[in-house]
């Protein structure tokens, strides 16, 4: 039907819900057709402002359970948006099967178009497609285990009272940055498999038995070591995942206690790969709307006025004032991903000599479309970086590194834009992306749980960046509360070893 | 195709409960905030819109934070207009890149949320130990009634305006040019009387061009309604404040220097829970202060609050004032006249006889209601409780008592005390009438 796809898709701003369908199903084609987009059935929905405040404050959640901190978000959200100093999203999407979006009702025709092709076709398409995703988050089941979480806690508020529920949620919302699984995969056994396991190691036990042993000579001096090391690996430590451990060896818990614990555990674990893959993220929906909607304007499907006013939009979202700006916040993650997919289809295509050097793999290639699919099903922000941030791009952002040693009085440029410095800014900004390693890593390294249960935790201090004292004490509190018995964090520095200071939740008034 | 879902018309609030969580949570914190908002505020607008700053105690959420002043770090940045490696840029005292200049951002202070009305009263209500179920006559505003306001196009249909309806179907009918009965029954009159006689060439075409013209008439009706949709109006009702007669308050109040700081907060909320009550039952609430020594004046509310004399204490001074302005400013006859009368007890033993008579003759015959409440030490109210010794004012004041049961008395030591005193005002529910 060549007349038909001639026709303009919509004019004028009011939208209906016949176009919006139109719409999508003319940017869905296009997606699958010109950029072979791979995306999960879509539902929309259509909110208001004060609708999409209530899902800003419980965390971009169509379903959350009761806690007052969402309460308190609210009102900061609902503050800022009111004085005018923030704008609210226009969209907002849940990595779900099917995949929801939210569409405002005051957004402009153009606009919903514009929304549409970001994140019904962009966002969904990372979220089936990135292997973060695919592997540690399961979409199909996130609404329906929100569902339980909300019941669950709603009954466990009847039954144990709010006070004794907030009271657990507090603790564990303290330790969500300590809830995850940052290497390991989160185990997936169920009960059975973990019955036959045990079982067979018990028959194994057996068959291999000889009285022989029994008669070795002990070594008395190491079995105060060996007592440790077996404790140690009975209870799997070093354990990353504080909430994890609580979960399963708080000696003061109860089952219900257990179970909220768990269900902030997941939801914090659900929301891992989003932090992870930012830039990406963005960075793909924001490329796929400006390519799609351009690719749009080309087959005559969509007016002048409607791509002005979608380009308009788009330079807002991927606006990047420099540091020295009253306006630079860090780094844009829309301008930045955007920026890096768009190098891509530019080394890809058309490279210069320093390109052909740099990526021998990539360049000239032809086919930026393969390239750009195999980076978003196969990176996080991390590696992307690493991997594609190309020198012309150091020097269009103009990016230098700062030294900040807490103990001088001065920043120190330590590179910039330059040959010498490429490699070492590349690095640098690869490394802040990297989730794992910028939060402080505490684990929980010992515990005798047959003796007075003293729950030791260890933070290991990188470049001597040590914690702050007021959260820290607030936050060993909660652990303690969760643990009931005494809680002590030593700082570690990772290369030497030393403890660098020891607290203890006895050295705390309550 | 996608799934559309329409998610507006999804009942609203879905953080409600959130919100309710977190102001428990911050109940003493924004309990204290409401108690001197209370101090400062004026007692007529005390439950009005009331903001207050998001509260920070006990309601951080902390978790393992890195320190911003200790270890080396790295951070990448970008726009470098002018730096060279090796360059040295000095830090600034506060923050670093990236944190916007002071008075940029909104300082703490300004996050400030609004207390529903509801909200309020609930924090302003908790250590008065009210009833449950006067917190909830408290809290309900003024009674409704619908009035008759203009007409609609969509209602109810017991609320159809016949008279309205016909008059817009009449103006259509004509407009459109719908066949009259009349015109009807014409035409079939005419041709019955046609068929009647034995036809001819004449009165067969004549026949035929009126049975054609019926039809068309016919037809035209039908299409016509005689009541459309769109002629149908309704009455429309808006509902309005029951008219309720109006009320003054008098606040009398002794303020020589026995009178404190707490007695006075304590004074305080005892008129503020005197006017939430009347401006729930009236219309109209004026207040009237009158603070005494030993001679008695009408004063603002600041006045009447903040500021001292020192004088001897001469109730019935007091007493007077606030029978002349009666018969000055507010007849009876317009007026419900309560008063609230708060004192430390002390008086001129020979004014206290002034008082009863000043009381017994006229006063109370013209106010619906005098509650008296005597502030005395929190150590006192074990010794005086329920004994009927006391001040000379006190005694006095018992012998009113016992011969009007519109007066009531009470000593108060805290803030749980005050209730008791207004106890009968809130438990009969007259219908609201003049005194005669």
């Amino acid at each position: 039907m060549p007349a038909s796809k001639a026709r303009l898709l919509f004019s004028g701003s009011d939208w209906d819900f016949r176009k919006l369908s139109q719409v999508y199903e003319a940017i869905e084609e296009v997606a699958v057709e010109e950029l072979q987009l791979d995306v999960y059935p879509t539902q929309l929905e259509i909110i208001s402002s004060e609708q999409m405040l209530d899902a800003y404050a419980s965390v971009g959640m169509p379903l959350m359970y009761r806690h007052w901190s969402f309460g308190k978000h609210f009102l900061y959200q609902e503050l800022l948006y009111r004085k005018g100093g923030r704008g609210l999203a226009y969209e907002l999407v849940i990595n779900s099967n099917p995949c929801i979006v939210y569409l405002m009702e005051e957004n402009t025709m153009a606009l919903q178009a514009l929304v549409t092709a970001h994140a019904a076709l962009g966002h969904n398409h990372f979220f089936k497609n990135n292997h973060l995703f695919r592997q540690w988050t399961d979409a199909a089941m996130i609404l329906s285990y929100l569902d339980f979480a909300k019941d669950y806690i709603a009954r466990c508020e009847e039954r144990h009272g709010l006070a004794a529920v907030e009271e657990i949620l507090d603790a564990a919302h303290a330790l969500k940055e300590q809830g995850v699984f940052r290497y390991q995969r989160p185990p997936k056994l169920s009960s059975e498999q973990q019955r036959k396991e045990v079982r067979e190691r018990l028959e194994y036990e057996e068959r291999s038995y000889n009285d022989l042993w029994r008669t070795l000579p002990n070594s008395r001096e190491s079995s105060e070591d060996q007592n440790q090391a077996e404790r140690k690996k009975k209870l799997n430590l070093p354990e990353e995942n504080l909430l994890y451990f609580l979960e399963k060896n708080s000696p003061a818990l109860e089952p219900w206690q257990r179970e909220i614990i768990r269900i902030v555990r997941v939801i914090a674990q659900y929301f891992y790969p989003q932090r992870q893959t930012q830039v990406m993220n963005e960075g793909c929906a924001t490329f796929v709307h400006y390519t799609l909607m351009n690719m749009l304007f080309d087959r005559g499907r969509i007016s002048e006025g409607a791509l002005l006013e979608m380009l308009s939009n788009h330079s807002n979202v991927v606006f990047q004032p420099g540091f020295d700006d009253p306006r630079f916040s860090g780094i844009n993650p829309y301008a930045l991903g955007l920026d890096l997919m768009q190098d891509i289809k530019r080394i890809v295509t058309e490279p210069t000599q320093e390109d052909r050097d740099w990526f021998p793999d990539i360049a000239g290639s032809g086919d930026w479309r393969r390239v750009l699919l195999d980076a978003w099903a196969d990176h996080r922000d991390e590696s992307f970086i690493r991997q594609f941030l190309s020198p012309a791009l150091i020097r269009k952002w103009r990016f230098f590194l700062l030294a900040d040693c807490a103990d001088e009085p001065n920043y120190k440029v330590a590179s910039i834009h330059n040959e010498r410095g490429y490699e070492k800014i590349r690095s640098a900004l690869a490394h802040s992306y990297e989730v794992g390693a910028n939060r402080p890593d505490i684990q929980v390294v010992d515990v005798d749980l047959l003796g007075d249960r003293h729950l030791r935790l260890q933070h290991k201090v990188k470049n001597g960046v040590l914690l702050e004292d007021k959260s820290r004490d607030d936050t060993l509190r909660h652990v303690k509360r969760l643990w009931g018995y005494e809680v002590s964090l030593a700082s570690v520095d990772a290369g030497t070893g030393a403890t660098i200071a020891d607290r203890a939740t006895s050295q705390i008034a309550s | 195709m996608p799934i559309f879902i329409d998610r507006r018309l999804n009942p609203k609030d879905r953080s409600l409960a959130n919100r309710q969580r977190f102001l428990r949570r911050a109940r003493d914190e924004l309990k204290q905030n409401v108690r001197d908002e209370i101090r400062s505020r004026r007692i007529a607008e005390v439950d009005a819109e009331h903001t207050v700053p998001i509260p920070k105690r006990g309601t951080s959420e902390p978790n393992f934070d890195e320190a911003r002043n200790s270890g080396r770090r790295e951070r990448v940045l970008v726009g470098n207009k002018q730096f060279a490696e090796g360059d040295l840029i000095p830090k600034r005292a506060q923050g670093g890149f990236g944190s916007p200049a002071p008075g940029d951002t909104p300082s703490e202070d300004d996050f400030r949320f609004v207390l529903s009305r509801e909200e309020f009263l609930d924090l302003f209500f908790e250590d008065l130990e009210l009833p449950d179920l006067v917190k909830l006559s408290l809290k309900e505003i003024v009674a409704f009634k619908s009035r008759r306001a203009g007409f609609a196009q969509s209602g109810a249909p017991t609320n159809i305006n016949v008279g309205r309806t016909m008059r817009n179907s009449y103006g259509r009918r004509i407009a459109l040019r719908r066949p009259k009965r009349e015109d009807v029954e014409a035409v079939e009159q005419e041709l019955a009387s046609l068929r009647a006689v034995p036809p001819s060439h004449n009165t067969l075409q004549r026949i035929i061009a009126l049975s054609e013209e019926l039809e068309r008439l016919k037809r035209r009706q039908k299409k016509i309604a005689y009541v459309d949709p769109v002629d149908i109006r309704f009455n429309r009702f808006e509902p309005q404040p029951l008219p309720n007669a109006s009320a003054v308050m008098f606040c009398l109040m002794d303020v020589s220097g026995s009178m404190g700081e707490r007695e006075k907060d304590l004074a305080k909320r005892f008129f503020v829970l005197l006017h939430l009550f009347l401006q729930r039952r009236y219309e109209r609430t004026e207040i009237v202060f009158i603070r005494h020594t030993h001679e008695a004046h009408e004063v603002d509310e600041e006045t009447f609050f903040y500021s001292t004399q020192s004088g001897g204490t001469v109730v019935s001074t007091a007493l007077e004032e606030m029978h002349r302005i009666i018969a000055k400013r507010y007849p009876v006859s317009e007026w419900n006249i309560y008063a609230a009368q708060a004192s430390d007890g002390d008086n001129f033993v020979s004014d206290s006889e002034r008082c009863i008579a000043l009381l017994d003759g006229e006063l109370m015959r013209l106010c619906q209601y005098f509650a008296y409440i005597e502030i005395i030490d929190e150590r006192e109210s074990e010794i005086f409780g329920a004994t009927e010794n006391g001040t000379s004012l006190w005694q006095a004041y018992s012998n009113v008592a016992s011969q009007w049961s519109n007066f009531q008395m009470s000593r108060i030591a805290k803030a749980a005390d005050i209730y008791p005193v207004f106890r009968k005002l809130f438990t009969k529910q007259p219908t609201v009438g003049k005194s005669t």
